[in-house]
C-alpha cells in the first residue's frame, strides 16, 4: 500500500527528514514516533502530497506521489487520504455534516447524507450532524474529525498527534474509535506521535 | 456545500463587521450616484430651457438674475425695459424672432407669463386642450400647472404678486383658462402664459406712462449675430444683453464647486470604504488561514481558496454597490418628491446618469483591486507550512 524509498527532505540547508526504505501493508496500522521537530509531521504531508520532498519516492497504491503534478496531487489526497489533524481543525462557521459534505464534494464525490449519518452513527455522533462546528466541545470535535477522514472512505488515513492532547480516557478512546474506522474502511492507518502512551497499540512503527 | 456557500457563511459569522463594510460601501456609492442623478437632470433641464433662446435683452443689472428670471422662471426679474425702446431690437436683420416677456405674478408658485404666440414656438408647445388666448385676461397654462392645480379649459385663476405662493393677490383681476398645454419637458410646462396686454391691465393702476416689458427672448437669424448683437446692446442702449447659453454654463460652474467638494468627499468615503473591505478581507484570511490550509488538506485546489476570498470581497462589493445605486437613486426621489411639492424643478430617482456606468466601472475595479490582494495569498498560501506551524 506504501513504498517509500530514499526518502529525504531538506529544510534551511539541514534535512530534517530521512527515510531509507519503509513499507506499509494495506489494512495495516503503522506508528510513527519520534520527538517534536523529528519530521513526522513533515513525512505525512510527503506523503499526502502537501510538501515535496528533496529526494525520494513515495509510492501509495502503487502510484508515485511525489511525481504527480499539482492537481492530479491535490485530487489525489481528496479521493485517497484521509487525514486528522492534530489540532482537530473544523470549519466553524457552518455544521457538522456541512463539514462533512465538504470533505465529499472536495473529494469530487456527490454528497451523500446516508453515508454521513453512518460515519456519525458508528462515531456515537449521531445527533451532532446539525450542531455548528464551532461549538462543540473538544470530545466531539475529535471524533467529527476522524468522521470527516472517514467520510470519503479513504484507502489511507493519516493522523498527526491525534492523542497528545487529550487526558488518558480520552486518549485510549480516541485512538479506539480511529482503528475502529480504519478497519472498517479497510484502510492502512498511519498516526504519527510522539505520544508514548499509544505505542504499544501497534505492532508497526517508524521511529524517526 | 460549495465554496459560494462558504464564502456566505463567512460573512454570516461576523454579521456586524460585514454590515459595516456594506453600509461604508453604501454611503460612498449613494452619495457619488445621488450627485450624478441631480446634476445630470438639473444640468439637462437648464440646457433644454436654455437651448431655445439666444439672447435675452432686459434691464440691466446681474445678467445671471435675467436668465434665471426670464427663462428658468426661477429669480425675479432685474427691472423692466420700454416696449418702444425693444422694438429696434427686435427689427434688427440678425433676429429671427423676438419674444416680448412680462412678468410680475405667479399663481400658486407658478409664473405668470405675459407673452405672444411665439413663446410656443421657442418651447415647441402645441395647446392639447382648448385654444390660444385671443383676448385680455384670457390664458392658458402648462402641462404641470393644469396636472398641480387640476385646472382645465373654463377655470379660473387669480395671480399673485411675485413669485411666492403668499403674495398679494390680484382677486379683482381673475384669468379665464382658455387652453392646456400638452407636456414638452421645459419650464413652458410649469407657466401660466397670457397675453402682454393682460399683465398690464392687472397691473394697470401701477403702470408707467410708457409701455414696458420684462425682456425680449431673441433668436438669431445667423451665427454671426452672436458676436455682434450682446456688444452692441450693452455698448449702445440703456438695456442688458445676456446669453442663455452663457450664463446658465456659469451657473453650473458655480453649483458645480459645491457638487465637486461633495463628490471629492464621496470619493474620500468610497476609498475608506475600500481601505476597510481590505482590512476586514485581509484580517479574515489572517483568521482563517488554517481553515485554508485544511481545505487544501481535503483536496481544495489553491484556484478555489482564491475564489473563496474573492466570493467574500465581490459579495461585500455587489451588496454595497447595489445598497449603494438604491440609496442614491432613493434620495433623488425624494428631492424630485419634494421639488415637486415646491413645484421647482422635476428631478427623479428612475433614470440613470451617464457617469453611472463610470462609477460602478469605479467600484468594480477598486473592489478587485482590493480583493485580489488577499485572493492571491490564499491562492500561494502553503498548507503544510502552516499545518505544521501551528
Amino acid at each position: 500500500m506504501l513504498e517509500i524509498r530514499g526518502l529525504r527532505h531538506d529544510y534551511a540547508g539541514r534535512t530534517v527528514l530521512s527515510v531509507p526504505s519503509w513499507d506499509v501493508a494495506k489494512g495495516d496500522a503503522s506508528l510513527v514516533l519520534g520527538p517534536s521537530g523529528s519530521g513526522k509531521t513533515t513525512l505525512l504531508n510527503a506523503i499526502a502530497g502537501l510538501a515535496t520532498p528533496t529526494a525520494g519516492s513515495i509510492r501509495v497504491a502503487g502510484r508515485e506521489v511525489t511525481g504527480l503534478a499539482p492537481a492530479a496531487r491535490d485530487a489525489f489526497r481528496a479521493r485517497h487520504v484521509g487525514l486528522v489533524l492534530q489540532t482537530l481543525h473544523l470549519i466553524g462557521v457552518v455544521s457538522v455534516r456541512e463539514n462533512l459534505r465538504l470533505a465529499q464534494r472536495l473529494a469530487g464525490s456527490p454528497v451523500d447524507d446516508a453515508r454521513i449519518d453512518e460515519v456519525l452513527a458508528s462515531l456515537g455522533i449521531a445527533g451532532l450532524g446539525g450542531a455548528r462546528a464551532g461549538n462543540i466541545s473538544v470530545g466531539e470535535a475529535q471524533r467529527v474529525a476522524i468522521a470527516r477522514a472517514v467520510v470519503n472512505r479513504p484507502s489511507l488515513i493519516l493522523a498527526d498527534e491525534p492523542t497528545s492532547a487529550l487526558d488518558d480516557a480520552n486518549c485510549a478512546k480516541a485512538l479506539a474509535l480511529l482503528l475502529d474506522q480504519a478497519a472498517a474502511c479497510g484502510a492502512t492507518l498511519l498516526v504519527a506521535t510522539h505520544d508514548n502512551r499509544i505505542r504499544g497499540r501497534f505492532e508497526r512503527r517508524l521511529e524517526l | 456545500m460549495r465554496i459560494l456557500h462558504l464564502a456566505f457563511a463567512y460573512l454570516a459569522s461576523r454579521p456586524l463587521l460585514t454590515a459595516l463594510n456594506v453600509a461604508m460601501l453604501a454611503l460612498g456609492v449613494a452619495t457619488i450616484s445621488f450627485l450624478l442623478v441631480v446634476t445630470h437632470q438639473a444640468e439637462e433641464r437648464l440646457t433644454r430651457d436654455a437651448k431655445s433662446v439666444d439672447l435675452v435683452v432686459g434691464a440691466k443689472g446681474s445678467p445671471l438674475q435675467l436668465i434665471l428670471s426670464t427663462v428658468f422662471h426661477a429669480d425675479v426679474p432685474t427691472g423692466n425695459i420700454g416696449l418702444e425702446e425693444s422694438r429696434p431690437i427686435a427689427a434688427n436683420p440678425m433676429v429671427a424672432s423676438a419674444t416680448p416677456v412680462a412678468l410680475g405674478d405667479s399663481f400658486h408658485g407658478h409664473r405668470i407669463v405675459g407673452t405672444d404666440e411665439s413663446f410656443l414656438a421657442l418651447y415647441d408647445a402645441r395647446i392639447a386642450q382648448g385654444r390660444m388666448f385671443a383676448a385680455e385676461m384670457e390664458a392658458i397654462v402648462g402641462a404641470d400647472v393644469a396636472r398641480r392645480e387640476g385646472l382645465a379649459v373654463g377655470a379660473k385663476l387669480t395671480g399673485a404678486h411675485g413669485l411666492a405662493a403668499s403674495g398679494p393677490a390680484h382677486g379683482d383681476h381673475p384669468y379665464q383658462v382658455v387652453g392646456v398645454l400638452a407636456p414638452t419637458g421645459t419650464v413652458a410646462d410649469r407657466l401660466v402664459i397670457t397675453s402682454v396686454e393682460s399683465v398690464w391691465h392687472v397691473h394697470e393702476e401701477h403702470a408707467p406712462a410708457r409701455p414696458e416689458i420684462t425682456a425680449l427672448l431673441l433668436r438669431y437669424r445667423t451665427p454671426l449675430a452672436a458676436a455682434m448683437l450682446p456688444r452692441a446692446i450693452n455698448a449702445t442702449t440703456a438695456m442688458q444683453a445676456a446669453s442663455p447659453a452663457y450664463e446658465s454654463a456659469r451657473l453650473l460652474d458655480l453649483v458645480g464647486v459645491g457638487v465637486e467638494t461633495l463628490q471629492w468627499f464621496a470619493i474620500v468615503l468610497m476609498a475608506s470604504a475600500a481601505l476597510s473591505l481590505f482590512v476586514a478581507l485581509n484580517s479574515a484570511l489572517q483568521e482563517r488561514r488554517y481553515d485554508l490550509a485544511l481545505l487544501r488538506t481535503l483536496g481544495a485546489r489553491p484556484a478555489a481558496l482564491a475564489a473563496l476570498t474573492l466570493a467574500e470581497g465581490v459579495t461585500l462589493l455587489l451588496a454595497g454597490a447595489i445598497l449603494g445605486f438604491a440609496l442614491g437613486h432613493g434620495a433623488a426621489h425624494a428631492l424630485g418628491w419634494w421639488l415637486a411639492e415646491a413645484a421647482s424643478w422635476p428631478v427623479t430617482g428612475l433614470a440613470w446618469a451617464p457617469g453611472e456606468a463610470v462609477l460602478a466601472a469605479a467600484v468594480l475595479a477598486i473592489g478587485a483591486l482590493t480583493c485580489l490582494v488577499p485572493a492571491w495569498q490564499a491562492y500561494f498560501s502553503d498548507p503544510a507550512s502552516l499545518l505544521a506551524r501551528r
